[in-house]
């Protein structure tokens, strides 16, 4: 089997300081991986240089089609959340049903709590159809109920072939291989 | 993706700040008659001129949610992560600034041109020109606001930005406005293909530049 996302001996330079290097990491179909590190140690840096949103210094990553969910909202606020949803993917109403904002999809995205807004952004990711997710800090804002329903669509998600790597400094819900940074 | 994208942006432009710097076109225009003076003679001089100040001062004030708020937002990260190029997505806010910017202006033009008691042949001169310009306007316009996106101060940087590199095009639009017979129409022609082929290179560079 291929991975869905490949480090291989990566280095990755943030303004004049060297977050991490020598970074080799695999994601193979129905794996989860959470980077883990105190705060500042390239947690999200990584999210984004896998995304392919910032360039390593060195060393090369392999990636596969993706989905990513970080504190961008990318949702337009004046719509109603459904049709904001849409934009981005045809299906959404399974991804809204999952993570219990499906009785939201007339509201405009605007009056969404974070919490909800937190959800909305995951069910984005969750409709895209990628193999592979990326979520940086996705408990943020999130309470019990949503964090059951992260680690539910995390699950249906590795069962059905696809990889998941997310950061985060809390114990995500579910069985995470994990990657310490700043050590 | 890019087809909904335009439609998404004319949506937002028309449903929001498109008619603000319309409102700002014609107040300049009507400014103009007020300090110059009643004189039907000099105003009919000065006002192909006058139009075209008005519509480049007009351009200026989209320019901060043309691609900023979409940057802010992540959208811009999510149209790259859909496949969609960085170039495509600028080409993509051009056509749409253009389509709510470029028709409203040009009605927006005859009014105006009552103001400043211009006859109709003069008042084709203008529309054509502003015509022909526009294309040239908004790509310059999106260039400027991706090049600008994210820096303190944004709005201010991107009139002095903007307004020098507007020059040419205000040289032949002004002068095709004022002087059908001469050459000028095709010169503010060519700067403003020069300025629609380039702005997608320029923006979609200065979008990944931006990118932390």
């Amino acid at each position: 089997m291929t991975a869905l996302l490949r480090f291989e001996d990566v280095a990755l330079r943030r303004g004049g300081r060297m977050l991490f290097e020598n970074l080799d990491l695999e994601l193979a179909p129905g794996e989860a991986l959470q980077v883990a590190g105190p705060n500042g140690t390239g947690k999200s840096s990584l999210i984004r240089l896998a995304a392919g949103l910032l360039r390593q210094e060195r060393g090369r990553v392999d990636r596969t089609p993706l989905g990513l969910a970080d504190d961008a909202l990318a949702l337009d606020r004046e719509l109603p959340l459904a049709r904001a949803l849409r934009f981005w993917s045809k299906d959404v109403e399974d991804a809204m049903t999952v993570l219990g904002i499906d009785h939201l999809s007339a509201v405009p995205v605007r009056f969404l709590s974070s919490g909800q807004q937190k959800r909305a952004v995951l069910a984005r990711v969750a409709s895209s159809g990628a193999p592979l997710w990326l979520l940086d800090e996705p408990l943020n804002a999130l309470d019990a109920d949503g964090a059951a329903r992260l680690a539910s669509i995390v699950a249906r998600h590795l069962a059905s072939g696809g990889a998941v790597l997310a950061a985060s400094h809390q114990r995500l819900p579910g069985s995470w291989r994990r990657l310490e940074l700043g050590h | 993706m890019i087809g909904a994208l335009i439609a998404r942006d004319v949506r937002r432009g028309l449903t929001g700040a498109a008619w603000l710097p319309i409102a700002f076109f014609l107040l300049v225009a009507t400014l103009m008659p007020f300090a110059i003076g009643p004189d039907a003679k000099v105003l009919a001089r000065i006002a192909s001129g006058t139009l075209w100040i008005a519509a480049l001062t007009a351009a200026l004030l989209p320019i901060e949610r043309l691609i900023e708020p979409d940057r802010a937002d992540g959208v811009l990260d999510q149209l790259a992560l859909h496949g969609v190029a960085e170039e495509s997505t600028a080409i993509a806010k051009i056509v749409a600034h253009w389509l709510t910017f470029a028709p409203l202006l040009l009605i927006a033009a005859l009014p105006a041109s009552a103001l400043f008691a211009m006859d109709r042949a003069a008042l084709v001169r203008v529309e054509l020109a502003l015509a022909v310009g526009t294309p040239g306007l908004a790509s310059l316009a999106v260039a400027v606001a991706a090049v600008t996106a994210g820096l303190p101060r944004a709005g201010a940087l991107a009139g002095l930005l903007l307004l020098p590199l507007a020059v040419p095009l205000l040289i032949f639009g002004a002068a095709a406005s004022g002087d059908g017979g001469s050459a000028a129409l095709l010169l503010e022609a060519a700067i403003s293909l020069l300025l629609t082929a380039g702005a997608p290179f320029v923006a979609g560079a200065a979008i990944r530049a931006a990118r932390t």
